[in-house]
């Protein structure tokens, strides 16, 4: 057995391994590195705690690791690239459920250890974490207690929050944001309950309350966002993932552990900062955000003249025969419409004609931060021709051709354009700034937030309707 | 109905109204086609070309006259073809009649439908049919071409191993098509290209093109969007300053292409005798309004002369009939075009829609009355340009100030932000116990290093970052680990699945942003 010093040095060395893994993904050759980094300090960590003193039930804890770990593999090997948003809440509502567990736990084993120390008997054959409790103050019982509540309630929310979620993104649950009647008064009568419990538990009231209450935050979880519409779902995973952190260090100041603590932190700033860089890039508020839904517009949205005109596939094709520069807006359609391969052939065709092609991303394009990149990624696209929306913005207006594929929101002129728009102040990729704009739609209905684009009623846009994979394939067809 | 193109007869035209590609669309619109034997030979389309597409080739103008129902043709037509002309038949054209009257009184006389392709309008539903924009387009192109037979040196700039030539400097003197095809000529065969034009919205179109534009500072500039995006006389003061302009501009370029007419006027004087004196020896002056006049004093149209300096003024008029192919292409698609406009229904049925703003506009003569001038069309061929407003550049000490004051107020708001974490460090120290501040500064130092190295994450990887901390996080396994061992079964069932679920999440999460990096790739 290894003593608590051993284990402490190699918490640091953790620590100071899950920095550089999240700092090295600066940039696309330095992550391939930093991912290595994660991996080893996570091996370090679970080691190390794993062989230090007072550890037991390996007969339970190795296997369990074994089937997690095997499941993992399974899974991550399955996952469809387009599936990644639904796999990464599914992943969060894990973190969740742990964290509820381990402080139930937590609080099981302080009324064994009180009861143990009432008793006078000795405390031997205790495991490591009961051996801590016993040795503490009884003012650090007392914060423990507030730990254990705070891990606990956020654990839940985020279990609760990131299987609605789950649902949401992978399409079993619809994306229209529900709400039971009573709104979110419904939400903050839990949250008062919530607080009721956590006194009465403070007081002695016993372990019933802790399971009560975390019966409501699942409904707190379950509620929120529930209420919350398909296109914010960037946001909510992100958020979801920092409270997966924020629960992660709880526990740590429960366990008394500071690696947990560490680590718990880093997630939770991760994706406080990751929820903030979404909110700006839709130009709003987080709080009006997570209390659900798109707020009244402030006047009638401006009327728009003029009509959507169709193309087909053979115009198209000529336009991008005729064309020097392109730049593709791909959004949430594209991975609908599982269209990033036919993008992919389509780009190669397109750059071995010596055309100077590129994609323009918005920052919330897609249902996570980052979708975009990692779809055209996987369908091999050169990372070096997928410019984010500041980079690429004021190119528009020296471009030939702009293909958007299946995004909607986030190339609406109306968001600079007029003050009465929903949107208005987003900001928005300008590509009715170039001379041709062709849109690959499935039909003529709303973006997400169910206000008209007048992008589609420009001179200079065409709309290609009709699946954008089957669209794009036939374009393929057409380029030489 | 039957379309026939006969020969022109104007003296050094090869350019012909009907080409096969041309013929083959207009029998699309059900109707037949004739064409005049040779017609077609000087442009590069033989006879035997024109049968093969179905065209009958008629022998002489006579019978061509006398067949065809509707007549194309380039140049107005001469005396002897209006003769030709009789009731009922349409004759599409550059009639140009403004400078034609007498023609016009005698094709109305006839009873004939005149359209004029040089009087269609100027909107953006016509201009397919715009044969002045498309006749323009090649005779800006073909002066680059002749002044650079002209010119002596090379266009572009080249350091060789026998010496270093400096490129050539070409001014364009009015930007319209003609003016704007130049530039592209010229600063795609690598000159340094200037241009100039009375109308300063077309700066943009300019400098779009690659050339450099020469801004005239003068506040009653031209705004040409009420012209029909023509240019109009100027006043006396600005031409004043516009020659001034010039003068510096000539002892430095080597060639001058001018371009400016303005519609039913004669060319304005814009190159001076001494603007040709002060240039270098061996330059060349291609003047592409020396059928109005020209825009050099010193132009001769229809030839090229030398002057005591030894610089070449080139005045040829029939630039396009130089490119007779590339023309008569263009030219017949522009017809074909307003035979398609004519053929609404695509039945072979001529409809002379005098409703319609471009077919009005276009004729000239018809149902026995002169039509000529059009009523103003409805449309602007151009937006009124919007005077740009100037923002005021802030002085140093402005900036200085601004600057500082930013600075001021962002350290007053982090040392507010610190002062009041301090302060709640503080509280929290009075009631907790040591162990648990302890914890709590590794929280706050951990939560800054996070904010720190997470600000440096690349948008693009902000997926494979989730997943990363979607895998960290599974350090809660940690805590279930400690608590495995214990004596209790439930704290021990609790445990296990915890680290079941957490292990998931610890592989799954890493595999699968090992698995999405691998993906990134440079191209």
């Amino acid at each position: 057995m290894l003593q608590h010093e051993f284990v402490s040095a190699a918490a640091i060395a953790a620590s100071i391994l899950f920095i550089l893994s999240l700092g090295g993904l600066s940039n696309q050759e330095k992550a391939k590195r930093a991912v290595w980094y994660g991996i080893v300090g996570m091996a370090i960590a679970v080691l190390f705690t794993a062989v230090g003193p007072l550890i037991g039930g390996y007969g339970w804890m190795i296997p369990m690791m074994l089937i997690g770990g095997l499941a993992g593999a399974w899974l991550s090997r399955k996952v469809e690239m387009t599936e990644m948003p639904q796999l990464v809440a599914a992943l969060h509502s894990f973190v969740g459920l742990a964290a509820v567990f381990i402080g139930w736990n937590a609080e099981l084993e302080r009324a064994r250890v009180m009861a143990i120390k009432a008793a006078g008997v000795s405390f031997d054959g205790l495991s490591a974490f009961a051996s801590t409790l016993a040795h503490k103050t009884p003012a650090e019982l007392a914060f423990l207690q507030g730990e254990v509540v705070l891990g606990v309630f956020i654990g839940a929310v985020t279990f609760t929050g990131s299987v609605v979620a789950f649902g949401k993104l992978a399409g079993r649950i619809g994306g229209k944001p529900h709400k039971l009647p009573g709104g979110h008064l419904l939400n903050a009568g839990a949250v008062a309950l919530c607080l009721l419990l956590a006194i009465a538990y403070f007081n002695g009231a016993g372990f019933w309350t802790l399971l009560l209450l975390a019966a409501l935050a699942f409904f707190i979880g379950w509620h929120l966002i529930m209420g919350i519409g398909g296109a914010d779902m960037p946001v909510v995973v992100s958020m979801l993932n920092s409270y997966s952190g924020w629960a992660a260090a709880a526990i740590g100041f429960t366990l008394s552990n500071d690696l947990l603590i560490v680590t718990g932190a880093l997630v939770g700033s991760s994706g406080a900062i990751l929820s903030y860089i979404m909110c700006k890039a839709m130009n709003r508020n987080f709080v009006s955000v997570i209390l659900g839904g798109f707020g009244g517009t402030q006047g009638p949205a401006a009327e728009i003249e003029g009509e959507q005109v169709a193309i087909d596939a053979a115009g198209v094709a000529s336009a991008l025969n005729d064309a020097d520069s392109v730049i593709i807006v791909p959004g949430y359609g594209m991975a609908v419409a599982q269209a990033q391969n036919a993008v992919s052939d389509l780009v190669r065709k397109l750059r071995a004609a010596g055309k100077e092609v590129r994609f323009g991303i918005h920052p919330v394009a897609g249902r996570l931060p980052g979708h975009m990149n990692v779809l055209l990624a996987e369908a091999r696209v050169p990372y070096d021709i997928v410019l984010e929306m500041d980079e690429i913005n004021d190119d528009f207006a020296t471009t030939d051709v702009v293909i958007v594929i299946g995004s909607n929101d986030i190339v609406n002129p109306a968001a600079q354009e007029d003050p009465a728009s929903p949107i208005a102040g987003m900001p928005v990729l300008k590509v009715w700034e170039s001379k041709q704009v062709f849109v690959c739609k499935r039909g003529q209905g709303t973006g997400y937030s169910g206000i008209e684009n007048p992008l589609f009623f420009k001179d200079n846009t065409r709309m290609l309707y009709g699946d954008a994979r089957a669209s794009i394939d036939s374009l393929v067809g057409m380029i030489d | 109905m039957k379309i026939g193109a006969p020969k022109e007869l104007a003296r050094g035209e090869a350019r012909v109204a009907l080409t096969p590609e041309s013929a083959q669309q207009i029998q699309k619109l059900g109707h037949e086609s004739l064409i005049e034997s040779g017609a077609g030979v000087l442009a590069g389309f033989s006879d035997d070309a024109y049968r093969d597409v179905g065209v009958s080739v008629v022998e002489g103008a006579d019978a061509l006259w006398r067949d065809a129902e509707v007549v194309i043709k380039v140049r107005e037509p001469a005396a002897e073809e209006v003769e030709r002309l009789r009731e009922g038949q349409t004759l599409i054209t550059f009639f140009w009649p403004a400078q034609n009257e007498d023609n016009l009184e005698r094709c109305r006389a006839k009873g004939a439908t005149v359209v004029a392709m040089d009087m269609v309008p100027r909107i953006s539903r016509a201009q397919k049919m715009d044969a002045l924009s498309s006749t323009a387009n090649i005779a800006g192109y073909r002066a680059v071409i002749e002044a650079g037979n002209q010119f002596g040196r090379f266009f572009t700039g080249q350091v060789t191993a026998a010496g270093k030539v400096p490129p050539a400097k070409v001014l364009i003197v009015g930007a319209g098509v003609a003016g704007l095809a130049a530039i592209g000529t010229a600063t795609s065969l690598g000159a340094v290209v200037r241009a100039f034009d009375v109308r300063p919205e077309v700066a943009e179109q300019i400098e779009s093109m690659g050339a450099e534009f020469l801004f005239l500072d003068f506040e009653d500039s031209q705004d040409g969007s009420g012209t029909g995006g023509y240019a109009a006389p100027s006043s006396p003061e600005f031409r004043e300053k516009q020659l001034a302009l010039f003068r510096e501009q000539a002892p430095e370029v080597d060639i001058v292409i001018t371009t400016a007419l303005i519609p039913g006027r004669p060319a304005p004087k814009l190159w001076l005798e001494d603007m040709v004196a002060a240039m270098k020896p061996g330059s060349v002056i291609v003047d592409l309004a020396a059928e109005k006049g020209g825009n050099c004093d010193l132009t001769v149209m229809d030839e090229r002369i030398v002057t005591d300096n030894g610089v070449i003024v080139v005045g040829y008029t029939d630039f396009p009939s130089r490119m007779a192919t590339q023309a008569s292409l263009l030219y017949a698609t522009n017809i074909r075009h307003m035979l398609t406009d004519l053929t609404p229904g695509k039945d072979g049925v001529i409809v002379h829609d005098m409703d319609d703003d471009v077919i009005r506009g276009a004729t000239v003569t018809h149902a026995g009355e002169v039509t000529f001038p059009p009523p103003p069309p409805k449309v602007k061929a151009i937006a009124a340009a919007k005077p740009k407003e100037k923002v005021k550049e802030p002085t140093p000490e402005e900036k200085k100030a601004a600057e500082h004051a930013a600075f001021l107020a962002q350290s007053k708001r982090q040392v507010g932000i610190l002062a009041a974490g301090g302060v709640l460090m503080w509280l929290l120290g009075m009631v907790a116990p040591a162990s648990f501040m302890q914890h709590f500064i590794v929280f706050v130092l951990a939560c800054f290093v996070g904010f720190q190295v997470i600000w440096n994450v690349s948008h693009s990887l902000h997926t494979p970052l989730m997943a990363v901390t979607n895998a960290i996080s599974g350090i809660v396994i940690l805590g279930a680990i400690m608590q495995i061992g214990s004596g209790s079964g439930l704290v021990t069932l609790l445990a296990a699945i915890s680290v079941l679920i957490a292990s998931i999440n610890i592989v799954g999460g890493f595999l699968v942003t090992r698995r999405m990096l691998a993906m990134f790739q440079k191209s």
